[in-house]
């Protein structure tokens, strides 16, 4: 633009301005450098705009992967402060960010482009959307006079991605596009979050605009209930203070809603043991006398054992998964259920609530802290989990002559980083190792697919997670083999930002959580599961410009581990594990949580 | 190989059991008599802003759910940039109240209630009949207040108004003379009186509808 427009007044309406021209494309770029620092360049594009949107909300990273009908955006975001990760496949993009909004609590920008750019996004879409992750996908799209055609990298992204995001727009006015963005934002992280989308045409980007986004604002129809009813407050009080054997459940709503802290209090305050679900991992210290650590298919027997026999649960920020629950016929059934959360539609949608307090996590615990004066009579209650928390002790053997147990390398890790190290994770067996054998005890600390599962998440969520974590925090990803093949391009971005992070591939030629299935319900019968040979992931790390590591003995594993912590920017381990190790305990699916089997004759 | 050892502790026979159980909607039951809820029909009104993609949402939430919907209807309204979505559908009651919670959540939602069992529903049909015996089916047509909109020599077609059960009587009435075809619009409705169809709902009562007992309200219209 050979001028600058004027700035834009926030009192005009935003929907019927219609001088906008749409059809020319912006002719050059801004004449002149803004010299100062306080007033920022007014936008002249759709694109600028989007971008604006972004600086405005305070962004500071992006992940993305460029193409034909995103440029116009890549190329506002060329002058703009924000750090821009050029990833090397979409689907490593959706994770970073979903991991950057789990470690931050803001939201994780990902860009792709139209077509199988925003189709190679949705399984990171799908994942934020089970695990209520903030992230904003902004994806390119054909100009809007060729959609419905059929185009070149044409996809109905809003019409694909409908059932794995929050919302989603697509935006088709130049001067709407960038509160599209805002807005998008706000929904993101307000309320429940979760992904967002804004599909952007390229001619919208393209077009001429000088207005300004508006502030991240959810609108009018999108209302939040902040506090609980008191009355139900009161009564779920009454009932916490008649209890004989409660338990409090934590799950990922807690670590959202910054509600660690006050769940903590109120815990230790009246000595009620805590459980954690997967997501939840983190809100409680783990090494505190009343940790039950994590319950479900592969939670520990002790955790397990206090949710199968509480006579009142307070569950908060949960959406009692089936992977938690186990059969529903079983679950906590003596329990009756005090269900903190935000989203009205989980109440009562899995387990029924009779206590059902909607509101954010941090002010309903608190809230409910008010409401209770004297601590549950339950000595003798936390004396029987004391003793489930021996009786069903994770001990495991690991001797000598056998190969490595990954239950060992876990704890290893765990040992070398510090407290706040950020641990992510693929997805199958080298998780469940990874939420047992690690001792967590700081919220969003703990990074990985929970509800859908992804296996590939885990190296690009460290990518994210790096950006987000503070210096001092060491960024670990445990992956298993079949993870890592998934998406092990992603060392690329890693080298060349290179990051400080440290990959430990839990290596056992399998995609172990099926050959652990197979042996158990399928005869054996390792169909598809045994990779028998698998690349030499040290080697691979060599050509990409990481550093490798190989241990396949125990006496090399405290060396190797600090080795590869020292290093300063990306480096695998591959740890040749024993391929036979199994995940312990075991809730069959749709099973009782209180009949765990702790060896496969028990299953 | 060896296998994996596991871990130890008391076997599963070895454990203590709880004496409680849910049913498979997560209510906690008397073991002795295995309580169920039955599926009712009910209709439920949503107002909406009138914007591409909210028939899709709204369908899309149904399919993917796996609510049971028997018919929807939508509409402009007397609001500019409003719309009236109408839904029979047919669930058990924790269902009913999922299907409203799952709906407010959709960003394009202004209200949405499920209307009493004395609401105002209404449907219309056409349906077409062969006209071989012309004074039986004006008989039949009177009979059902229907109107005649189109005739020929060997066709009449009907217009039918009313509740689901009238429309029903009277395409099973019509069939003696041989239907040609029929098309239905589903069921809309308004709630009587000065009951609002769909007062904005205030966000504390989607707490208190989660905790209500549920009750069997008889329900036909």
């Amino acid at each position: 633009m050979s001028e600058r427009a004027p700035p834009v007044t926030a009192t005009e309406e935003q929907h019927d301005d219609q001088e906008t021209t749409r059809e020319e494309p912006p002719e050059s770029a801004a004449t002149e450098e803004s010299t100062t620092d306080a007033e920022p360049t007014p936008v002249t594009t759709g694109a600028e705009s989007v971008v604006r949107a972004l600086e405005n909300a305070g962004v500071e990273h992006a992940f993305g992967v460029q193409g034909g009908a995103i440029m116009p955006v890549y190329d506002a975001l060329y002058d703009s402060e924000i750090h821009h990760v050029t990833m090397a496949h979409e689907q490593g993009a959706s994770h970073a960010a979903d991991a950057y909004g789990i470690v931050s609590g803001e939201p994780g920008i990902c860009l792709a482009t139209s077509g199988p750019g925003a189709t190679n996004l949705v399984t990171g879409l799908a994942d934020a959307d089970m695990d209520s992750d903030p992230v904003v996908a902004l994806t390119g799209q054909v100009p809007t006079e060729f959609v419905g055609n059929d185009a070149f990298q044409e996809t109905d992204t809003t019409g694909v991605t409908m059932p794995v995001t929050k919302t989603n727009t697509f935006s088709s006015e130049p001067d709407r596009v960038g509160t599209d963005v805002s807005e998008a934002f706000a929904l993101a992280s307000e309320g429940r979050p979760g992904p967002t989308l804004v599909d952007l045409p390229k001619d919208v980007t393209n077009a001429e605009t000088d207005r300004e986004p508006d502030e991240p604002r959810t609108p009018d129809t999108y209302e939040v209930q902040q506090r609980a009813d008191p009355e139900f407050v009161d009564a779920a009080a009454e009932r916490v203070e008649g209890s004989q054997r409660p338990v409090m459940l934590l799950g990922g709503g807690v670590i959202k809603a910054e509600a660690s802290e006050v769940c903590r209090e109120f815990a230790i305050e009246h000595e009620i043991p805590v459980v954690t679900t997967m997501p939840g991992i983190g809100a409680f210290p783990e090494d505190h006398e009343l940790s039950m650590e994590m319950a479900g298919m592969h939670g520990t027997g002790y955790a397990n054992m206090a949710v199968t026999h509480c006579d009142t649960m307070i569950a908060v920020g949960t959406r009692f998964d089936d992977r938690l629950t186990g059969g529903i016929e079983t679950f906590a059934p003596d329990a009756e259920i005090i269900h903190v959360d935000i989203d009205p539609a989980e109440i009562s949608k899995n387990i029924h609530a009779d206590y059902p307090l909607v509101g954010d996590a941090d002010t309903v615990v608190s809230q409910l802290a008010e409401a209770v004066e004297e601590s549950p009579q339950a000595t003798k209650w936390r004396a029987q989990c004391q003793q489930w928390k021996s009786d069903y002790s994770m001990a495991y053997e690991a001797p000598e002559d056998e190969p490595i147990k990954p239950q060992f390398v876990v704890e290893a890790l765990d040992e070398a980083t510090s407290d706040r190290a950020v641990v992510t994770t693929g997805v199958g067996q080298h998780q469940m190792w990874a939420c047992q054998y690690w001792t967590y005890t700081e919220p969003r600390t703990w990074v990985s697919s929970h509800g859908l599962g992804a296996m590939g998440y885990g190296l690009p969520a460290a990518i994210g997670a790096r950006f987000a974590a503070d210096d001092d925090q060491e960024v670990v990803c445990i992956d298993g083999d079949g993870s890592f093949l998934m998406t092990l391009q992603g060392l690329s971005v890693a080298v060349r930002e290179n990051l400080d992070i440290t990959v430990a591939v839990l290596n056992n030629e399998y995609i172990g959580m099926v050959r652990q299935w197979q042996d158990a319900f399928f005869d054996g019968r390792h169909s598809a599961s045994d990779y028998g040979w698998m690349p030499e992931f040290d080697t691979l790390a060599e050509a990409f410009g990481a550093e490798g590591f190989r241990i396949d003995d125990y006496d090399e594993v405290a060396d190797t581990i600090d080795a590869a912590l020292a290093y300063d920017g990306p480096s695998v381990i591959d740890v040749h594990i024993d391929p036979q190790a199994n995940v312990y305990p075991m809730v069959p699916s749709g099973g009782d949580n209180g009949q765990f089997a702790l060896t496969e004759d028990q299953l | 190989m060896t296998r994996d050892q596991g871990l130890d502790g008391p076997a599963p026979d070895e454990r203590p059991t709880p004496a409680g159980r849910r049913n498979k909607q997560g209510i906690r039951i008397d073991p002795e008599v295995e309580a169920r809820h039955e599926p009712r029909r009910t209709v439920i009104s949503a107002l909406v802003e009138h914007e591409p993609g909210v028939l899709a949402e709204v369908s899309g939430l149904f399919s993917r759910r796996q609510f049971n919907i028997e018919s929807l209807t939508v509409g402009p309204t007397d609001e500019d940039g409003r719309a009236r979505i109408t839904l029979v559908v047919e669930e058990p009651d924790p269902g009913i109240d999922q299907i409203k919670k799952q709906l407010r959540k959709l960003l394009p939602a202004i209200a949405v209630r499920e209307l009493e069992p004395d609401a105002m529903r209404r449907e219309l049909a056409l349906v077409k009949v062969n006209a071989e015996r012309p004074d039986q089916v004006a008989a039949v047509a009177d009979m059902y207040d229907a109107k005649t909109v189109d005739s020929s020599p060997q066709t009449a077609t009907f217009e039918i108004t009313g509740a689901r059960q009238k429309i029903e009587a009277a395409i099973e009435t019509f069939s003696q003379f041989g239907i040609r075809e029929i098309a239905r619009t589903g069921t809309t409705a308004l709630a009587r009186g000065t009951d609002d169809t769909a007062a904005p709902t205030p966000p504390e009562s989607s707490a208190s509808e989660a905790n209500q007992q549920y009750t069997q309200p008889a329900d036909d219209d």
